[in-house]
């Protein structure tokens, strides 16, 4: 009998352009997605070797890492990041490729930016010199973090060579418990399987609890498949992604649309797809997540303790007295009540209008304030994110309660622009690394939770469990 | 240089530890940058930082292992980010790190490393702790990884190691670089998009 395929298989098979002497395919990429810090050494070497790029129209560039999120006025005021953006300005001016820059009104983070203006579609293949690309796979597609190589490679190219991967299926069944989100249920199944427990595989997230969700809620978990060790992950296209897709700039015209469905259709996975391995667990299980450790994966539900090093088997002591040394969170107690310094909600994780939706709610009907002595900071990953969030006047409302509403980039997410934390500080983050000097300082610590998890902490100056500080119920 | 990455021979530098991420491999403040040159002095920056505050050294630091060749490595090293500036920090370091044996490496790591043309290969852990053992206990130990014959070898014996046969076969032909191999395929390229019912925005 003939078993079903799944969507990565079907996806793959019709990229695939043909088999490479090393036994590796020639994959065909159906957009790649481009920013300030993985491009020019790639494309540096195009104009070196004097190729051509040779789809232009398949890529799209914007910048989102080194942008400052203050003033983003040219030239920026670090020369360096200036220089980046000048860059890629030039190289994109002269390959021909669209560059959405802080005044198209469109710039972003480049994992927003891409399912917002309708560019990601289910059933393409989307690479991205960025280990977050995963994030696309919310629409059914295969989106891959590459280096800047393979950058190289598909700018000349329009392919990449890649090895084909295993297939796990993870399906969460039931339903969340009020105040358990996307970016728990994320933390939850990298918890359980391990940080290096996708390698060699693609995730294909199923289930009742992903049939449910949004698109945004979709792209929060797919977005972390990298630290599960996942090169992708993805969910089958369904009305929920068609839904949102319609009528978005890039998305396909009215009169290709109902093509458009029937291919999208047809690469969903098959119900009789035999997969390489299923792992189910029960939505009931998971409670708000929270982070102790240097990995995405050293983490408990809100209610626990931060572990003692007794607890873990002899081989895995010194890497979690590593964490533990450097996080210096008291072992053995509650992790609520850890102070924190500075509160993040942003970066391609949580940087959506539904993060900052669930926050704005809570806080307006709590009247709450942010803790004093607690820098927090409300990142849009967008510009349209934050042009819709000051139309609804949530500026103000967050500028009332004494966060900072910024502009548009990754912001501190990562220590590429102004946005940094400063010697041994705390930050409860909506982001998705916490490792050592991730945020910027060599020294500084990083509790990644959910958006409203952070605000709660943000709010009370400690971390708590946002259900009762909330009264979510 | 050959292309070919046949036999590798340099001295050892042992990096104990698992999860070693590319962020700690190069912060990310250095990566504000539009070449790598210049990259390679900032390897592993902040734990050599934090290490020099309590009084120790990491052994990228350690005057006995400048020079070192052959980076010897445990669990899952390279894991987290894509960018590329983490071997190519490497690859720029002192006289360039120009192969790696460890128990695991990160997937993107080792395909960005594949591309530099810097063969990573997997030992045991009893087999790793052997080479950086023997590293240590004599700085300056030459190491040879050999790919055709997938072994590191050294004056104190010699292991066996995997590499997988497309990157192992890439190696030894000096084939390496992809991005010619991609272009030999045009035609079949431009069929493959004209099969593609979106890849012309869905006219
Ligand atoms: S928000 Fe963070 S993870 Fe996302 S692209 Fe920016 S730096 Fe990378």
């Amino acid at each position: 009998m003939m078993m079903g395929k799944s969507l990565y298989e079907k996806v793959f098979e019709r990229h695939a352009v043909r088999r490479l002497p090393s036994g590796q395919w020639q994959l065909l990429m159906g957009l790649q997605l481009l920013h300030e810090v993985t491009s020019p050494q790639a494309f540096a070497a195009l104009r070196e070797r004097g190729w051509g790029v040779m789809f232009p129209h398949r890529n799209v560039a914007t910048v989102d890492h080194i942008i400052p999120t203050d003033n983003q006025s040219r030239p920026l005021a670090d020369p360096l990041a200036e220089e980046m953006f000048v860059a890629l300005s030039e190289n994109t001016r002269d390959f021909g490729i669209t560059f959405l820059t802080p005044d198209t009104g469109k710039q972003g983070v480049v994992h927003i930016v891409g399912p917002e203006l309708g560019l990601t579609q289910p059933g393409m293949t989307i690479c991205c010199g960025d280990s977050h690309t995963a994030t696309h796979g919310a629409f059914g597609a295969l989106a891959f973090g590459i280096g800047t190589s393979q950058v190289r490679d598909v700018l000349a190219t329009g392919t990449l060579a890649m090895d084909r991967l295993k297939v796990r299926r993870i399906e969460v069944n039931g339903a969340l418990r009020p105040g358990v989100y996307a970016k728990d249920v994320i933390l939850f199944i990298i918890q359980r399987l391990g940080v290096k427990g996708g390698v060699g595989h693609v995730y294909e997230y199923a289930g009742e609890v992903f049939d449910r969700m949004s698109m945004e809620e979709r792209m929060t978990v797919c977005n972390m498949s990298i630290e599960g060790g996942a090169r992708c992950g993805y969910v089958n296209p369904d009305q929920t992604t068609y839904d949102y897709l319609r009528g978005r700039e890039f998305a396909p015209p009215e009169g290709a649309w109902d093509r458009a469905v029937a291919y999208w259709d047809s690469i969903r996975s098959d119900p009789d797809t035999a997969y390489d391995d299923v792992v189910v667990f029960d939505a009931a299980e998971i409670e708000p997540i929270v982070t102790w450790g240097i990995t995405p994966g050293q983490s408990i539900g809100v209610s626990q303790s931060v572990p003692d090093i007794t607890e873990f088997p002899e081989s895995e002591r010194p890497m979690i007295q590593e964490a533990l040394d450097y996080m210096a969170l008291p072992p053995a107690h509650p992790i609520q009540g850890t102070k924190i310094d500075v509160a993040f909600i942003g970066s391609c994780t949580n940087g959506r209008i539904s993060d900052f939706e669930e926050v704005v709610k809570f806080i307006q009907a709590r009247g709450a304030k942010v803790a004093p002595g607690v820098r927090a900071l409300i990142v849009p990953g967008s510009q349209p994110v934050a042009r819709e969030m000051i139309e609804r006047g949530w500026d103000r409302v967050f500028t009332e309660a004494g966060f900072e509403f910024r502009e548009a980039g990754c912001s501190m997410c990562l220590a590429m622009n102004p946005d940094k934390l400063r010697g041994r500080e705390i930050c409860a983050s909506s982001s998705n690394r916490n490792f050592k000097g991730r945020q910027g300082s060599p020294s500084g610590r990083t509790l990644l939770m959910s958006p409203v998890m952070v605000a709660a902490a943000a709010v009370a100056g400690e971390v708590v469990d946002a259900r009762e500080y909330f009264q979510i119920a | 240089m050959d292309a070919k990455r046949v036999r590798i021979t340099g001295r050892g530098i042992a990096v104990r530890g698992n999860d070693i991420d590319t962020d700690r491999i190069i912060p990310a403040r250095f990566l504000r940058c539009v070449t790598f040159d210049g990259i390679g002095e900032h390897a592993f920056e902040d734990d050599r930082r934090s290490l020099a505050e309590k009084g120790e050294i990491h052994p990228f630091d350690e005057p006995h292992f400048q020079g070192a060749q052959v980076l010897l490595v445990n669990k899952n090293f390279g894991c987290g980010s894509s960018r590329e500036h983490a071997p190519q920090s490497l690859m720029r370091w002192g006289d360039g790190i120009r192969a790696i044996v460890g128990e695991s490496f990160a997937e993107i790591f080792f395909g960005n490393c594949v591309a530099l043309g810097i063969p990573c290969l997997r030992v045991s852990e009893a087999d790793a702790q052997r080479l950086q053992s023997a590293c240590e206990a004599k700085p300056g130990t030459e190491f040879t990884v050999d790919v055709e014959a997938r072994t590191v070898s050294w004056e104190g014996g010699s292991v066996p190691t995997e590499i997988a046969d497309g990157p192992r076969q890439a190696f030894l032909e000096g084939k390496w670089d992809t991005t010619l191999e991609l272009m030999a395929a045009k035609d079949e390229i431009r069929a493959a998009a004209a099969e593609l019912p979106y890849f012309d925005d869905w006219r």
